[in-house]
């Protein structure tokens, strides 16, 4: 067994785990964030994605013991501390982006990482973005669509959105009619 | 008017806690839990000789092994057969653990108990069985061929065989009237494997109250009240003792339909027999192993029919792959069948099939539940009539469709329910004139044209369906509204994501004409309601849908009732506004429902200041009356039920344009257009949704999904690498238009939405594909190597 110390969502967290267990079950089982999904336990389905230091990757192919120290983001820790949901959880409710929710928290962690690197993507960046997450509801149209207003809400409430305007352009954008 | 909700594209009111963790879904229940693991076949066809724990019993944390002979009473017989039929003569079902025969890769032999998952498996892995292997039956054709049985006492391998045959208006058989008739045509049909694969598994939670001696099991299923009456049964409990809940389910498709599972009762019968909480949580392997399939069949198709393309006979015959047992039935290729026909008026049809064991995981509804085999065939069938007389498709389509003045029109059949195949209405002209424009398939010869000079191959694909929607028996609705204003609504069938508590919060808003945010609504909880059939079909909407509405409406009416009373006026003078109970324009004279909630149930204690206005000592209340009047019940409350006569009849047409590679014959879809009718919408936001997403399941059926046997009977695809699910990347934009008929059998003039973006999907793509390549498309699905190979048939 292995005492480990992550910080989850901003906590400082303890766990006693043996060497193979995975972070996905780390997360749900031994630290209640049960938010983290499970769909293929092969890393395939991305519903287990987490930001590991801000990056996206499948707990369920990675061993808790070997992010010890580090700083891991869980669907749970997406909304502002007073519970405003992101713009990205925003924009998922406003555009129908989730139906049985399952595969909905790697969507969203992939998504968050998405736009902080790419704020203003086209259709074909955030479809090659989600690219590596299953959703088996919703046929994906609507999380596009989730993706292009969260870019624009995030746009919107930047405190430099005026100066840079660019919102407003980037082709190939879509909209929910 | 605020409440009228009905119709209006509703935010869902699931999604707060789904995008922040807080769903709770079965694998998220019951921390400290002791869990579950199995021994699965590793072999399709086999004789347990022998079964050695002895190196298990050393592991750590392990609390139980079971095999079958462990197992006492009921749950040591086969599991249920859930859907008899005549026509089911060879019915078979498993055993909940492997008694002496496995029959595909993946039956449970053992189950293991352990602290946890990891240890539950390690013990697993030492667990030694050992099997004398049996030459398995893998295919349809083997199936019907072969001397080899999958069941010793099953005879050729054939679990039903049924015959549905539909004369002519004058009388002809279809065999007759195809011979008789100007033209014929016969081809073969082939459809593969695929399955519903919701991205949560399937998952069990047993908690047994030792005190009170009750069981309360969650499970990740389509139909809690059916999974909670077949533990009572195996496990020989009290059915009030017994309570089973559906939590936030990640996805059902069908698959979690089939009921019980080896897992929902053997779970439950261990947290019973252990003393402490089991859980069990599906992995991906076992998913594709030991859950259910569906899809494969092979078709064998006559077809008669006159100058313009009206067919005069319609001869299909089936060969259906249900598995190594049928818990489930026959409905796969019943449904098949009576679905075939689509919008069209038919000659004369016969239909026959043959239902084969096969030793292959068992096959039960997947999303179209047989539907899309059937169209697949019936749509194939247009286009090769329109090839053969050098008609545009949509001209042959239209030659035979059912015309909007016909209805009800009677097919003649006898569908799912056992009711008669009657259609309720629908405009199927209408929705072929729509959909020609949003695809625009009058000017896409024009477009290939330009294509083709530019070196690149399109072709446009057509399908058209019928869906019988909203099957019976019944679904039940309960609404009570408490002295708090609350609204609390509950019905007994269960939500896989398709925004259930929306759409019953809105057509309860609308109903009752109180604000959305008062409504909750509860599903598949048989603690709040236990009489319920379940979710499959395209029915929650129409049947729970339905039910709620009339519960809704005996609520309202009891509420102006009361209100009438209290405000010495005429109950038909009333309206409920905003959660008000008002005299129509007379504004000042108002009571709100919170108040009616509190005369409705006059009580002796006051135990705040709402109920103290109820006790029996406030207010003046006559002397020559009970306190509760004679006929009424205490509550502001009320149930009903809906049981539909039969059922309800969705539409929809699907067009496509599909690119072909011409060197390395990758497929790629550029457009793809949707008219549907399914009813009056009640929220299009969410009816859109299970369309795209519909579409996209029939995107991975036509074009990447199946299960590849080898003949050894191994699924050898049997994970997310390499069972190929579309991912966004794959997936069309959906261009949809409606269309609304109302349907006359139901108070809401609703018909199911759940199942049509599926149903087409194949049988359009096929269309597109050979209007691209002039090659006949004749199995599905196709993968540019598929396709590849194709070219070299037909040049060669």
């Amino acid at each position: 067994m292995h005492e480990i110390t992550l910080t989850v969502n901003g906590t400082v967290r303890q766990a006693r785990v043996p060497a193979r267990r995975l972070l996905s079950d780390c997360l749900r089982h031994d630290l209640g964030l049960t938010g983290t999904h499970v769909g293929c336990e092969h890393g395939v389905c991305g519903c287990c994605t987490v930001l590991l230091d801000g990056e996206p990757v499948r707990s369920c192919l990675t061993f808790a013991v070997t992010v010890d120290g580090r700083e891991i983001t869980t669907v749970e820790g997406l909304a502002a501390p007073d519970g405003t949901l992101s713009p990205v959880q925003r924009a998922f409710a406003e555009c129908h982006g989730l139906q049985c929710g399952f595969c909905t928290p790697g969507f969203l962690c992939t998504v968050t990482a998405l736009l902080r690197e790419n704020p203003a993507p086209t259709r074909q960046e955030v479809v090659e973005g989600v690219s590596g997450n299953l959703c088996r509801c919703t046929g994906y149209q609507n999380i596009v669509a989730s993706v292009h207003r969260a870019a624009e809400i995030m746009a919107e409430e930047s405190p430099t959105s005026e100066q840079t305007g660019e919102n407003e352009e980037n082709e190939g954008r879509v909209r929910r009619s | 008017m605020t409440t009228k909700l009905f119709g209006e594209p509703v935010r869902r009111r699931e999604d707060p806690r789904l995008l922040t963790g807080q769903g709770r879904y079965v694998d998220d229940l019951g921390a400290g839990s002791l869990e579950a693991a199995f021994v699965r076949s590793p072999y399709a066809h086999a004789r347990i000789r022998d079964i050695d724990v002895s190196a298990a019993v050393e592991v750590d944390g392990l609390v139980a092994i079971y095999t079958w002979e462990d197992l006492p009473g009921a749950l040591a017989q086969p599991l249920p057969l859930l859907i008899p039929h005549p026509a089911l003569t060879h019915g078979r079902t498993a055993y909940p653990l492997a008694r002496e025969i496995v029959r595909h890769v993946g039956e449970p032999v053992v189950m293991v108990v352990a602290r946890d998952r990891y240890l539950a498996e390690d013990a697993c892995a030492l667990i030694e069985v050992d099997y004398e292997v049996l030459a398995p039956v893998v295919g349809v054709e083997e199936a019907i061929a072969s001397d080899r049985l999958v069941h010793a006492d099953v005879p050729g391998n054939v679990g039903a065989h049924l015959v549905q045959e539909v004369p002519s208006a004058d009388g002809l058989g279809a065999r007759q009237a195809i011979d008789a008739a100007p033209h014929t045509l016969s081809f073969r049909l082939d459809i593969e494997r695929s399955a519903s694969m919701p991205l949560e598994g399937r998952g069990v939670h047993a908690r047994w109250d030792a005190d009170d001696r009750s069981l309360r099991v969650h499970s990740s299923t389509q139909t809690s009240t059916s999974v909670r009456m077949a533990i009572a049964a195996k496990l020989g409990l009290p059915l009030p003792q017994v309570e089973v809940i559906a939590p936030d389910v990640g996805g059902g498709f069908g698959v979690k339909i089939m009921h019980p599972w080896p897992e929902e009762v053997l779970v439950p019968w261990a947290a019973i027999t252990l003393g402490h909480e089991v859980k069990w949580t599906e992995d991906r392997r076992e998913h594709f192993v030991s859950s259910a399939h569906e899809r494969a069949q092979v078709q064998t198709v006559r077809v008669g029919f006159d100058d313009e393309g009206r067919v005069l006979g319609l001869d299909v015959e089936i060969l259906h792959d249900h598995g190594a047992y049928t818990p489930y039935g026959i409905i796969v290729p019943i449904i098949t069948a009576t679905q075939l026909l689509g919008p069209y008026r038919i000659g004369a049809y016969r239909v026959e099939f043959s239902s084969v064991y096969t030793n292959t995981v068992q096959v039960t509804p997947y999303r179209g539940a047989g539907r899309p085999q059937g169209v697949f065939c019936m749509e194939r069938t247009m286009d090769h009539i329109a090839e053969y007389l050098g008609a545009d498709r949509t001209a042959v389509r239209a030659a035979n469709f059912i015309q909007p003045d016909e209805f009800p029109y009677d097919q003649g059949l006898i569908f799912q329910d056992g009711r008669p195949l009657i259609y309720d209405s629908g405009d199927y002209p209408e929705s072929l004139r729509m959909l020609k424009e949003l695809i625009g398939w009058d000017a896409f010869g024009e477009l290939k044209a330009r294509a083709a000079a530019e070196g690149r191959t399109v072709g446009i694909g057509i399908g058209c369906y019928v869906e019988g929607t909203g099957v019976g028996p019944y679904e039940g609705g309960h609404v009570q509204i408490t002295s708090d204003g609350r609204v609390h609504v509950s019905t007994g069938l269960t939500s896989q994501g398709q925004g259930h508590e929306t759409v019953f919060a809105q057509i309860a808003a609308t109903e009752l004409g109180v604000p959305m945010e008062r409504v909750s609504v509860v599903t598949g909880d048989t603690r709040r309601f236990g009489y319920a059939v379940g979710t499959f079909a395209s029915r929650a909407a129409v049947m729970s849908g339905n039910a709620i509405a009339l519960a809704c409406r005996k609520v309202r009416e009891k509420a102006l009732r009361i209100a009438a009373d209290a405000l010495e006026a005429d109950p038909r003078d009333l309206e409920i506004v905003d959660g008000e109970v008002r005299v129509a324009g007379s504004p000042g004279a108002a009571i709100p429902l919170s108040t009616v909630a509190v005369l409705s149930n006059p009580l002796r204690y006051a135990f705040d200041e709402e109920a103290a206005r109820a006790t029996q000592f406030a207010g003046a209340s006559s002397f020559d009356r009970p306190p509760v009047a004679e006929g009424e019940e205490p509550g502001l409350e009320g149930r009903d039920y809906y049981s539909p006569i039969r059922s309800t009849f969705a539409s929809g047409m699907h067009a496509a344009i599909v690119e072909t590679d011409p060197l390395t014959a990758e497929i790629r879809i550029l457009r793809y257009a949707v008219v549907h009718d399914c009813g009056n919408l009640i929220n299009p936001m969410i009816v859109e949704g299970q369309i795209h997403g519909g579409v996209a399941q029939g995107v991975g059926g036509a074009l990447y999904e199946k299960m590849v046997y080898d003949g050894h009977g191994q699924l050898l695809n049997a994970s997310f690498m390499d069972f190929l699910m579309p991912y966004a990347t794959e997936v069309p934009v959906v261009e949809t238009a409606h269309l609304e008929t109302p349907s006359p059998l139901n108070p809401l003039g609703i018909k199911g939405a759940g199942e049509a973006g599926v149903i087409p999907v194949s049988a359009v793509i096929a269309s597109a594909i050979e209007d691209a390549e002039g090659i006949r498309i004749d199995r599905m699905p196709i993968s540019p190597s598929d396709l590849f190979a194709l070219r070299g048939t037909a040049s060669g």
